[in-house]
């Protein structure tokens, strides 16, 4: 397989663009899709139940060494940071605002572009700040696959914006091409070739 | 050929971390891997070091560097009435329980700079329990328990702390608990009286005896599952049958043979109870 797992990095704006854009994955998803929404500390129970009832795959929060599986969307909990462990599980950490931000895009993104190395897919979409960037440049330079959204289409453009102006991603599109993308990744993730 | 380059990143890292536990006994060989390795990369280039291995010398031949090194591995972040519902639950459904002890003993491990043991010391004032009450506020980490043992916090961050406080079930007006100067506000001297802080390492020290409750709260996320297992019967030989174990929100104890140790009394928020066997 070309590529091992997705990250998806999303603020301001996030809540309708993952219910866009879960509900398009395909039910036999051969890859984990692991996604730091920024929320604070408040719980994301209710988003992650009410996505679960639209989407062919499984969605649910990250536990702490929790092993890694295909076919599943992991959400960082809220207020912990999410990283890739080297065994294939999750950390958790209470660290430092990064960016602002706890959990933060940039950590899970970098841990994760050091474990897949060129099997990783970043997407960065709507977003109020410039988390994401570091680490979209991280998998950039690791030879994964990145898309940002278009800033323009964006409810917030800057996050995608941040990320642009500091790597040069492999495609920069609308929310919709972002959900075809989804529709077709299980034939994505085998070839790396658009279908 | 990538993953080979990866894992000479580990095997570089299990070189330090040995290096550190045979000179300094701190063992963080059991350690989850992801957040050791940021925060090594991150002294790294802060340092203008070129890989693993030359920290190894480094670390070996100069102390103040290991020292930095430990501060930045301990995770010192964290605020009074932290998880406010889960302090609602230890005013009413922990304290009455304790109220039945004639003197009772509390042991916060991995304390950091204090916030939460000093929580728990103003909400044993407010239900009348404090003056029967011995805290013991441990850390591995010196540097945070002087900072605890002042009890000095900033300004600006009372503000939140307060709304915890008040999301939490207080009633009393926060600002009271301090006294407070330009940009900086100390803790009143009667809640610190009940508190010692003292040096203590999860991994290689032994037991604090006969405590009714164990409060250890996002520490146990950076353990492998192995330490985690030794750490969760250390906490069961330091309860009274009966004494209760707090956990972070995302920590539980899971094997079977921990089960054994310790019933749930709040899946949700991770309180447990010694079982008595």
């Amino acid at each position: 397989m070309k590529y091992e797992a997705m990250v998806v990095g999303v603020s301001a704006g996030g809540v309708e663009a993952l219910n866009l854009l879960l509900p398009c994955l395909p039910a036999k998803l051969p890859i984990p899709v692991m996604v730091v929404l920024h929320i604070g500390r408040f719980s994301i129970e209710a988003l992650i139940s009410q996505l679960n009832k639209k989407s062919p795959v499984e969605i649910k929060e990250a536990d702490s060494g929790e092993k890694i599986l295909p076919g599943h969307v992991y959400f960082a909990p809220p207020n912990y940071h999410l990283l890739v462990e080297c065994n294939k599980t999750f950390s958790l950490t209470v660290g430092e605002l990064v960016k602002f931000s706890r959990p933060s895009i940039d950590i899970l993104f970098e841990s994760a572009a050091d474990f897949y190395r060129e099997k990783l897919i970043g997407i960065v979409l709507t977003g109020a700040n410039s988390d994401g960037a570091q680490g979209m440049k991280t998998i950039n330079k690791n030879g994964g696959y990145t898309i940002a959204q278009e800033p323009k289409t964006a409810v917030n453009g800057e996050m995608p914006g941040a990320a642009i102006a500091l790597s040069t991603m492999n495609r920069i599109v609308p929310l919709q091409e972002i959900a075809l993308f989804f529709s077709s990744l299980d034939k994505f993730v085998l070839t790396g070739n658009k279908s | 050929m990538e993953s080979q380059a990866k894992s000479r990143d580990y095997i570089e890292m299990e070189l330090l971390l040995e290096a550190i536990y045979q000179m300094y006994g701190y063992d963080f060989r059991q350690y989850r891997k992801a957040h050791l390795k940021r925060r090594i990369e991150h002294r790294m280039a802060l340092s203008g070091l070129e890989s693993i291995s030359t920290m190894i010398h480094k670390v070996l031949y100069d102390e103040s560097f290991f020292k930095t090194l430990l501060f930045d591995f301990s995770i010192n972040v964290t605020e009074m009435f932290r998880d406010p519902e889960f302090y609602k639950y230890v005013r009413e459904s922990i304290i009455p329980r304790l109220k039945t002890y004639p003197f009772i003993k509390v042991w916060h491990a991995g304390c950091s700079t204090g916030e939460e043991v000093y929580s728990m010391a103003i909400l044993f004032k407010e239900e009348g329990l404090l003056s029967r009450t011995q805290f013991y506020a441990t850390d591995f980490n010196n540097n945070v328990i002087a900072k605890a043992a002042e009890g000095v916090f900033n300004m600006e961050k009372l503000r939140d702390y307060a709304n915890n406080y008040k999301d939490s079930g207080g009633k009393e007006s926060f600002s009271e608990y301090f006294s407070t100067g330009y940009d900086v506000a100390m803790i009143e001297k009667s809640l610190k009286e009940n508190i010692v802080f003292a040096d203590h390492n999860l991994v290689t020290d032994g037991v604090f005896g006969e405590m009714h409750l164990v409060v250890c709260r996002n520490v146990l996320i950076y353990f492998n599952r192995k330490l985690q297992n030794k750490v969760f019967k250390l906490f069961h030989d330091s309860l009274v049958p009966g004494g209760f174990l707090c956990l972070g929100s995302k920590e539980s104890i899971v094997s079977i043979e921990n089960d054994k140790l310790f019933t749930d009394m709040d899946i949700r928020l991770k309180v447990y109870k010694k079982a008595i066997l």
